[in-house]
């Protein structure tokens, strides 16, 4: 056998260890049978009415849905800032700040999440959606910084003079020129924040008030084998949604990137 | 003679322990076309930047139009910049990019609309307001980024190697151009360029700089006649390097005997740095001639051999090693009619005159 079989081969099965476990959610979230196991049973949608009647899980769906949006904007924001400094000034200190900055990347999340709980806790505030957009925030804020810094350094430093030589302000400058031709990877950046945020369990397990979050609402219905199936539907909705998300934002950042002209700036598919 | 549009007085500028510019003192006059030339990193960029604003001055004083512009930022100063990768804005369109200015000036929708389109005409893009400004080509780019300047009127048009990343035939092509649209609005232009035929051909003055000073500030004649030392000499044109010593240095002239050429009697304003032990004197390939007929006689002959030829068609270029000195020296030659080339190896009998050397220090 050529070597090449060999490594086709690999790929193949490489692919269906990361995505056969994903294709079985449609599969049994459709089977008319409570228990998840092989042969299906037949169709239903059963088990997307029972979705539609938990009222627990509306709430959950809610309070991620805030706190992703939240994460996504403040990350990104503060990514927006942090970015823009270190691609545009040097100053002291400026690698030790930035290193900082990118170290929740590989710290351990339990450590971040029981840290934090216990910084919160002795600060004397109460555990709410806010302290889980808090943590959340700080595991994302790295990843806006990587995107926005790339999209950043492509830029061409003498757009900006050339406005503030035009007679803009820095301000006006950076609105009409800067934001308009780093909004790819703005978008990027909000997308993989609100992304990050939304499946987050052991910060939001550990920093949830009284308010679960959706990861940590599914986790908590896996001690009930019946709710499985249901559980199982509500996995196919977010697997569409999340595709649908990520296929949009490609498509726009790729049609912004064809009006303009310009270089990858900063996506990340 | 009109009050000079810029006067920069005593500039230095360090980045951290590095000296960009030294002392530098010039007065560009008003409506004239003003050329920083220099090899890379001598600073002529940064002395360019510093009179747009983008830089500060470490000591000294940048004065436009008899303003100071100590603490006047570059939105606010009467200058505008074509800048060398000429900053075109991607995400509009070419009138979007000639109107940015204006805008921001608050000026009425009509009289804008009126402007950019005079201001595409004026630069040879007339109708092609609406389009892509990404998809313009490269010259194209460059006349937009011009357009986006010149319309809003500056005092001091700038303009750091604007045709750098143009190919030659365009190049040449815009140097003419920048020519006539400079004379045609009467707006003072500054040119930065490495090119010394680029400022000699468009510059009614040019400032030579090495390693952050100002070698020479004159005009593109002055510079290749009487360069005021070697550096100069040597960054304009050709010029060849011989040994000089001068016996006598009385009475307004300087009696030399130069290496392969002989003795001659040189005015002092051909020694523009004066003299002392380590002058040497600068002959250009022009001033040179080959004798190659029998009864050609010039004022003084040497006599070398002919090392290397180079025939271009309508000019010869010979590299002459004449007797007693180790190195060729390059002289040119127009290959007139009847004008006999010589080859390698031949024997040369070399014309020159007193009044085509230079002492240089």
């Amino acid at each position: 056998m050529k070597s090449g079989t060999w490594f086709k081969l690999y790929i193949g099965v490489f692919l269906i260890f990361l995505y056969a476990p994903a294709l079985l959610l449609p599969v049994f979230a459709f089977n008319d049978s409570s228990i998840v196991s092989f042969p299906l049973k037949g169709f239903t949608l059963n088990w997307f009415n029972v979705l539609w009647e938990t009222e627990a899980l509306h709430t959950a769906t809610k309070n991620s849905l805030l706190i992703a949006v939240s994460t996504a904007i403040i990350a990104t924001s503060l990514g927006i800032l942090a970015a823009r400094a270190s691609s545009r000034y040097k100053f002291r200190g400026q690698k030790a700040v930035m290193g900082f900055i990118m170290v929740p990347l590989v710290l351990p999340e339990i450590i971040v999440g029981v840290s934090l709980l216990v910084v919160i806790l002795q600060m004397g505030f109460d555990l709410s959606l806010w302290t889980i957009v808090l943590g959340h925030v700080l595991i994302c804020t790295p990843f806006c910084v990587a995107i926005l810094s790339s999209a950043f350094l492509s830029l061409d430093q003498s757009l900006e003079e050339a406005s503030f030589d035009l007679g803009r302000s820095k301000l006006a400058t950076f609105w009409l020129v800067t934001m308009p031709l780093v909004l790819p990877g703005v978008v990027s950046a909000m997308l993989i924040s609100f992304t990050i945020s939304l499946d987050e369990f052991i910060i939001a397990f550990f920093l949830a008030g009284t308010e679960p979050t959706l990861p940590v609402y599914i986790w908590g219905q896996l001690r009930f084998p019946q709710k499985l199936p249901s559980l199982m539907a509500l996995g196919t909705i977010l697997l569409i949604l999340s595709l649908t998300l990520l296929a949009t934002a490609e498509y726009f950042r790729r049609r912004s990137a064809r009006k303009t002209g310009i270089e990858d700036a900063g996506g990340f598919l | 003679m009109t009050d000079p549009i810029i006067r920069l007085s005593g500039i230095d500028k360090f980045y951290g322990d590095f000296q960009a510019l030294y002392n530098v003192n010039a007065e560009i006059r008003t409506g004239e076309f003003f050329s920083l030339l220099g090899p890379s990193g001598c600073g002529k960029t940064t002395l360019l930047r510093t009179i747009a604003g983008f830089e500060d001055v470490s000591a000294g004083h940048v004065e436009i139009a008899g303003q100071s512009m100590d603490n006047v930022p570059a939105n606010r100063r009467p200058t505008n910049m074509v800048f060398q990768s000429y900053a075109i804005f991607p995400h509009m369109s070419v009138a979007e990019n000639v109107a940015y200015g204006l805008k921001a000036r608050k000026m009425p929708k009509e009289q804008i609309k009126t402007a950019v389109e005079a201001a595409l005409k004026q630069v040879g893009l007339a109708g092609y307001g609406d389009r892509a400004s990404h998809a313009m080509s490269g010259g194209q780019r460059q006349r937009v980024a011009l357009a986006r300047a010149l319309v809003l009127k500056p005092k001091v048009l700038l303009l750091d190697e604007p045709l750098s990343a143009l190919d030659k035939k365009m190049r040449e092509q815009m140097q003419s151009e920048l020519r006539h649209l400079q004379r045609a609005v009467g707006i003072t232009f500054i040119l930065v360029t490495h090119d010394q035929e680029e400022a000699l051909t468009m510059s009614d003055r040019i400032a030579v700089m090495f390693e952050g000073r100002i070698g020479q500030l004159a005009s593109p004649q002055e510079l290749y006649r009487r360069p005021v030392n070697r550096e100069v000499a040597e960054f304009i044109g050709v010029m060849n390097f011989l040994n000089v010593s001068v016996t006598n240095g009385a009475g307004g002239t300087f009696d030399c005997e130069i290496a392969g050429l002989g003795k001659a009697t040189i005015p002092a304003e051909q020694a523009p740095g004066g003299v002392d032990a380590s002058v040497t004197a600068g002959v250009r390939p022009e001033m040179l001639t080959i004798l190659s007929d029998e009864n050609s006689r010039s004022e003084r002959e040497a006599s070398g051999i002919v090392q290397d030829v180079y025939y271009y068609g309508d000019m010869t270029y010979y590299d002459v090693q004449l007797d007693g000195v180790d190195h060729p020296v390059t002289i040119s030659m127009r290959n007139t009619a009847g004008r006999t080339v010589l080859s390698r190896k031949d024997r040369a009998r070399v014309g020159w005159g007193a009044e085509s050397v230079l002492l240089l220090k």
